[in-house]
């Protein structure tokens, strides 16, 4: 691309032509993080220890230590966090290549079916009938599933109930589909985890995390605000922070959302 | 006579002399140091002697340390042989007259002079009592902080309930010791005292009320001991030691206190001295509270132990009457001058037989016994001794 | 008979709270022996290993034949009440602010006099039964009261300054999804108190018992995130300043010790809800607290922290998990001297293993959480400082007290 290219797509953002739509949660030490049985390791939420704030700690100057999982809040999820991608190459945060961080997705709007059913799956069909008024999924995009989640907040966030989480997510045909035959760059969601909150009774368990990762794909999850997006033509921006060895990271995740898209 | 009265050697050679009162202040600023230092000069001017001849020094003081005894011959310019620092705050007067005769009468020394002084600064009070002693601290203090009050409560209390004395009995005490006072200049308290004003005091730690208590003051007290020869030849008016007891922790099995260490040893006393209790003219007792006072009739020999009430019914205690005590006003209305208090009883005693009284002189005084109470180390006063002196015309 | 006590006014704004001020506080180092018994509600005095003869105060050598074995040994307590007294006019703030002040004589059946604190119904020439108590200082002083108990007897005003009784108090209980948590709760209200704080960490996941509490007059639920110091800080500025007991129930157990346990991620977690969690509440209430010691009926009194006693000794299958409470063991010690000046007492509450899911395959005995629960509520009531609930908590104290290196050959 020619750098007068660049100049115009600065400028378009400036004067607003091109929307930056921020699909950060505020990492705050209450956001929920993945529920696990107990007996397993734990993902630290954020904890925040003030370093000094003008004070005799830092008479000038302000500043925390932090504490978070890789997997705490918004959040990026690299090949390496399931066993299925664990053999790949670049399957790690610091040496995934940085082309992949900016891309453009498709979102597929389930909010409707998700309101009345938290457990909804999302099905090749459902897909299929996306696909039928959208045109076919590119290569290399990223899927969105809107389910409009991000608005909701605390325990309805969460929500747990009899048998853990109950959050929407896709079943595992449509995951194996998208990496196979769509061959997608990586899949997000609005909840957390890529997968669905009852995902651990699917076959194979936690199928998002399976086909994903076991086909170097990434996960985006925590997303918020996805009904700010058109269904095609946004271009997503998420750089994880280069961690050595890293199986994810919080992340900023930008959308560009190009005038009348 | 007891074998311990028949070994104990007569104070032969040896005289008491020069009582020097500092006069009090119910507050000062300045230190226990310069209360001691007046007292020295008064006791130099006094005696005529030259402040070199002075080659023992007896100390008595609660606000002197960090500094003891040997701080002062180097503060005051002495040159000393004999030297002791005394701790015994009410008995520190008999303890300083019993080791210094005992000093000169061996030749370690040849003038002691004997000083207990003390400031009051707005917070010694407070400070004395919260470092007063280790089982104090331990087992005393922490019970309501209320010192010497509240522990001499506790023995009046039950010294009440045992023996049917009353607050009237202790009344007559302080009424007398406060009219013998209006008769000494030096006394801080100016103001006659009534029965019913006694009564009627606020209650400070019952039974002890206001009038029952002693105002700390500073000041200090002091006098000589040495050869009777160098009195002679300054033509020093002095008197001789008839005999000391002295005791401490005596009848530790008692439950309460309610006798002093003189019940162990009064025969000693008066056998020593050659004298029955009705041979003394005055009596000069340790009146930190009024019902010591009445302890000390009975332990020292006035009347039997529980007659106490019924002896300061049947007595008269003043000046002019027929048992004249604590003439000077005593503790109770000349006020406490910390260690001074040990020895306000002995410089009256030596004044009276030495007919130097003034307006409070007994007539034709010659025999006069002082006594010393003091040391609540914990939960009784451990300290007890007593001297008579006797006078020239004795 | 004891005055009930009256339930506290609303504080005017108008007037300063009362700074707390202590009774006399120096004592030699043997007395100290009475202290240790104090903090455990024992009455100990020194016996002479040699003569048998009982000593009071505290000697360094026996009065009846100078032997300096002079063990601290628990003693009969009764006695008999030979004189008292009404301190009006006491020397220092503490007691100046609270006279008058009843003190007596007890002669002691043992032998000893004693110098003692009195209950208001003891009556001179009776009998009176002694006990140990921490005063606000943090001193071992003697408490005499009745032989006989009585009605509102606790509400004694001389033995409340010796004790933290949840009566009329608001108190905080800060992990409420705890067993423990759940039944300090219902023992607290229990004990009169006036208003429990129920500390929710991850307020987003439910928990048992929920709707149960929630609908208990008095009980309040906050969310409160041990581990995070904002959480700790954003409750403490809201109830801080009207906290006056803190129970400390943070529960973080996993198994395992140091090289059988895979990572440090538990590690870290665990120091995080216990360590760092009494590090951010010691932070954020610490100051309230000791400001408001003296503050009337419900002045701050009492800060609770319920630990495992292999804090005490290293217990391998939990290694970790006793090392993190090994390490709050010994922040409370720094934090009771801090407390110290506000006259707040720190009362550590041992237990052994707790009856629920983390001890689940281990034989009895264990410890029923409402036996944890009861056991603060009572040694509030007795002004404690330790506590050791259950047999197998007794039974590490002795065995520690005895022989440190047995035990952890024992333990391991």
């Amino acid at each position: 691309m020619a750098a007068v290219d660049l100049m115009r797509f600065s400028a378009a953002i400036a004067d607003g032509s091109v929307r930056v739509v921020d699909l950060t949660f505020t990492l705050s030490p209450d956001f929920p993080v993945i529920v696990l049985p107990p007996e397993f390791g734990q993902a630290s939420p954020l904890r925040i220890e003030q370093i000094s704030r003008y004070d005799a700690a830092g008479p000038a100057w302000y500043w925390n230590n932090i504490t978070l999982s890789e997997h705490t809040g918004t959040h990026f999820d690299a090949p390496i966090h399931w066993f299925t991608g664990k053999d790949l190459p670049n399957n790690t945060v610091d040496t995934l290549p940085a082309r992949d961080m900016i891309a453009p997705a498709c979102v597929i709007d389930c909010s409707a079916q998700a309101a009345a059913d938290a457990d909804f799956l999302l099905t090749i069909d459902h897909v299929e009938a996306w696909e039928a008024r959208h045109g076919r999924i590119p290569a290399r995009n990223w899927v969105l599933l809107r389910t409009d989640w991000s608005k909701r907040s605390g325990r309805d966030y969460a929500n747990l109930g009899e048998g853990g989480p109950h959050t929407p997510g896709p079943d595992a045909a449509v995951m194996r589909w998208l990496v196979e035959k769509r061959d997608i760059l990586g899949f997000g969601t609005e909840t957390i985890g890529t997968d669905a909150g009852q995902a651990a009774h699917l076959d194979p368990p936690y199928p998002a995390h399976h086909f994903l990762h076991g086909g170097g794909r990434y996960g985006l999850q925590c997303l918020r605000d996805l009904d700010q997006l058109p269904p095609t033509g946004a271009v997503i921006v998420a750089t994880p922070l280069k961690i050595v060895n890293g199986s994810g990271s919080p992340v900023r995740v930008l959308a560009l959302v190009g005038a009348g898209a | 006579m007891s074998e311990a009265a028949r070994l104990r050697r007569p104070y032969d050679g040896v005289v008491v002399a020069a009582p020097v009162t500092v006069p009090y202040e119910r507050y000062s600023i300045e230190s226990a140091h310069w209360w001691i230092g007046r007292a020295l000069k008064a006791l130099v001017e006094t005696s005529g002697l030259d402040k070199r001849a002075i080659d023992g020094l007896a100390i008595s003081s609660f606000t002197l340390p960090p500094d003891t005894a040997v701080g002062l011959t180097q503060h005051f310019g002495l040159s000393a042989r004999w030297l002791d620092t005394i701790p015994l705050g009410g008995v520190s007067g008999i303890a300083a007259l019993r080791k210094a005769a005992r000093a000169v009468q061996a030749g370690d020394a040849d003038v002691v002079a004997c000083i207990a002084g003390d400031t009051n600064q707005v917070d010694t009070f407070r400070r004395t009592l919260e470092n007063f002693s280790r089982f104090a601290q331990d087992a005393a203090y922490p019970y309501g902080a209320g010192g010497a009050n509240a522990s001499f409560a506790l023995i009046a209390r039950h010294y009440m309930k045992r023996f049917g004395a009353t607050r009237e009995d202790f009344g007559r005490i302080a009424v007398s010791q406060r009219a013998n006072a209006l008769r000494n200049p030096h006394a801080l308290m100016k103001t006659p005292l009534t029965l019913d004003q006694y009564m009627a005091a606020r209650p400070i730690s019952d039974p002890i009320h206001l009038f029952d208590c002693v105002m700390p003051c500073a000041g200090a007290e002091a006098f000589l001991v040495m050869r009777e020869d160098i009195a002679a030849s300054l033509k020093l008016p002095a008197a001789r030691i008839a005999g000391t007891i002295e005791r401490h922790n005596a009848f530790a099995d008692d439950v309460v206190q309610t006798r002093g260490g003189w019940a162990m040893d009064v025969a000693d006393l008066y056998a020593m001295a050659a004298l029955r209790p009705d041979g003394i003219d005055v009596v000069l007792t340790y009146d930190d509270y009024p019902f010591v006072v009445m302890m000390q009739f009975e332990d020292l020999g006035f009347c039997a132990k529980g007659e106490g009430p019924r002896f300061v019914r049947e007595r008269d205690l003043t000046i002019g009457g027929d048992f004249p005590h604590n003439t000077s006003g005593g503790q109770l209305s000349v006020g406490q001058a910390g260690a001074g208090g040990g020895y306000l009883g002995l410089t009256e005693a030596l004044r009276q037989v030495l007919g130097q009284a003034g307006a409070t002189q007994v007539a034709g005084a010659r025999a006069a016994l002082a006594s010393g109470f003091g040391m609540i180390n914990y939960d009784r006063g451990l300290s007890s001794g007593a001297a008579i002196l006797t006078g020239p015309s004795a | 008979m004891t005055e009930p006590l009256s339930p506290p006014r609303k504080r005017s704004p108008l007037n300063r709270t009362r700074l707390p001020s202590q009774p006399p506080a120096p004592r030699s180092r043997t007395s100290h022996g009475l202290t240790r018994a104090a903090a455990e509600g024992r009455f100990a005095l020194q016996r002479c290993a040699n003569c048998g003869e009982y000593a009071y105060p505290a000697r360094d050598a026996c009065p009846s034949c100078l032997s300096s074995d002079l063990p601290f040994v628990d003693a009969p307590s009764g006695g008999e009440l030979v004189s008292e007294t009404l301190v009006r006019v006491p020397a220092d703030v503490y007691f100046r602010e609270r006279a008058p002040w009843r003190i007596g004589l007890v002669k002691l059946d043992c032998g000893p006099v004693m110098v003692s604190h009195l209950h208001s119904d003891c009556i001179d020439g009776e009998r009176v039964r002694m006990s140990l108590q921490l005063d606000k200082s943090g001193q071992a002083v003697a408490f005499a009261r009745p032989q006989q108990n009585a009605p509102a007897m606790q509400d004694d005003r001389q033995w409340r300054e010796m004790t933290a009784d949840p009566k009329y108090r608001r108190v905080l209980v800060t992990n409420g999804r705890s067993a423990v948590g759940l039944a300090t709760v219902d023992a607290l209200l229990k004990a009169g108190a006036r208003t429990v704080h129920v500390g929710v960490p991850e307020n987003w996941k439910p928990f048992p018992e929920e709707e149960r509490l929630r609908a208990l007059p008095g009980v309040k639920l906050v969310p409160l995130d041990l581990g995070d110091e904002r959480s700790v800080r954003d409750v403490a500025a809201d109830i801080a300043g009207k906290t006056d007991i803190l129970v400390n129930t943070a529960e973080f157990v996993r198994p395992g010790g140091l090289i059988d346990r895979q990572g440090a991620s538990f590690f870290q977690m665990e120091l995080a809800e216990t360590y760092m969690g009494l590090v951010h509440l010691a932070q954020s209430f610490g100051p309230a607290m000791r400001m408001r010691g003296a503050d009337g009926v419900d002045s701050a009194a009492a800060w609770v922290n319920v630990l495992s006693v292999y804090a005490l000794a290293n217990w391998t299958p939990f290694g970790a998990h006793s090392a993190a409470q090994a390490g709050c063991l010994s922040l409370s010690h720094c934090l009771r001297s801090e407390l110290h000046p506000g006259g707040v007492k720190v009362m550590n509450v041992f237990t052994g293993p707790i009856d629920g899911e983390w001890f689940q395959t281990l034989p009895p005995p264990k410890v029923a959480p409402r036996a944890v629960a009861e056991a603060i509520v009572s040694g509030l009531r007795s002004g404690l400082e330790e506590v050791f609930v259950g047999d197998v908590a007794q039974d590490v104290r002795r065995r520690l007290a005895a022989s440190p290196k047995a035990l952890e050959r024992e333990l391991s």
